[in-house]
């Protein structure tokens, strides 16, 4: 059993997903995780998958998505244990006039102190600029403190942000 | 307010079902409050609820009986503003609702996963009690209402993955503590 991490980018148009799932499943590949969007109206997808199949037979099967607007890479990845670690999840929001450096500053930040981004969308519309990440830090971390860098990292920049805990309830 | 609950025999603790068991997607038929095996059904409810860490609702397709039976405790939950203690009801449904807010849920019936849904923060719940079969006209608000909302769906074969808010709103879950209901 290999675990192939596919991307497929480029421009949008319908069929482009089930062309791809239909080559993947005819070699038997199970498709375990993935996420696709739009980025600025750029088709964008990233799956993992699961199979028997290496990536060479992959890539030439999906040789006929290639029509020269779309570009896609297959490679063998290893199998990553699910595992997580304890901590909280935090999400961090960030909204501003656009400019240079705002992902980088902040996600410099929350690197700082062992953060890990676990997702994270930004758009840009018209002037404003906005970033939503979900963050986990370990539960050692003193959150009060990463919100200080944050708050001033943000005042530098010149945005408006927030870290808020993500309260999750059983049911 | 105290939510008055006719006395219900002894409960036995049954096993949580897990999706993507069948049961859990099937909507429950409406019941008999009066028919003794919908009484001790609701009574086996309540006893498997209360030895899961945590859980503060439990409905019958997640013990694998689909039936419109559940129970709901959010007396010790700091969330919640408005209780009625222990809460038992068939044929339940939701005759008004309000003011929609998101929340992260969590479910025994899929210990993996988290999403993001939207429900209505007051609601008026109508239902029967079992035993006495009287109906019952609940409201309330906070996280009782999300409760309630989120068994009630239960009972109509909907899980919360059902009703996540977005693509993204599906999670994997973060963090296990000892003793956490999974």
């Amino acid at each position: 059993m290999t675990y192939l991490a596919i991307t497929v980018l480029g421009h949008d148009r319908p069929g482009i997903i089930a062309q791809t799932a239909e080559a993947l499943a005819e070699l038997g590949m199970n498709l375990e995780d993935s996420s696709m969007t739009l980025l600025r109206g750029h088709f964008a997808m990233t799956l993992i998958c699961a199979g028997d199949a290496g990536a060479a037979k992959i890539e030439a099967a999906l040789t006929p998505l290639l029509d020269g607007s779309l570009s896609v890479s297959v490679r063998e990845v290893p199998q990553e244990s699910e595992v997580a670690p304890l901590g909280e999840s935090y999400l961090l929001t960030v909204h501003g006039a656009d400019r240079l450096g705002i992902v980088a500053r902040l996600a410099a930040v929350v690197a700082e102190a062992g953060g890990n981004i676990t997702d994270l969308t930004t758009r840009l519309s018209g002037d404003l600029y906005v970033l939503v990440a979900e963050v986990d830090f370990p539960a050692a971390t003193e959150i009060a403190a990463v919100r200080d860098r944050i708050a001033r990292v943000a005042d530098e920049l010149g945005v408006e942000v927030g870290l808020r805990l993500v309260e999750r309830d059983e049911l | 307010m105290t939510f008055v609950l006719a006395t219900l025999p002894e409960g036995r603790v049954l096993d949580v079902v897990r999706a993507p068991a069948h049961v859990l997607s099937q909507a429950g038929p409406g019941v008999d409050p009066q028919d003794p095996e919908i009484v001790q059904l609701c009574a086996d409810l309540v006893a498997t609820m209360r030895v899961s860490p945590g859980c503060v609702g439990l409905a019958a397709p997640q013990v694998g009986v689909s039936a419109q039976a559940f129970c709901v405790d959010v007396s010790e939950h700091p969330k919640a503003r408005t209780t009625h203690g222990l809460i038992v009801l068939v044929n339940a449904r939701v005759v008004e609702s309000s003011r929609n807010e998101k929340g992260r849920e969590g479910c025994m019936s899929v210990p993996d996963l988290t999403g993001d849904v939207k429900r209505a923060t007051r609601i008026t719940v109508e239902g029967q009690l079992p035993a006495s079969g009287e109906t019952a006209r609940i409201e309330t608000d906070a996280f009782e209402a999300r409760a309630l909302q989120h068994e009630i769906d239960h009972c109509a074969g909907l899980l919360f993955l059902d009703r996540v808010a977005g693509a993204h709103a599906i999670h994997t879950r973060k963090v296990y503590l000892a003793g956490e209901s999974g």
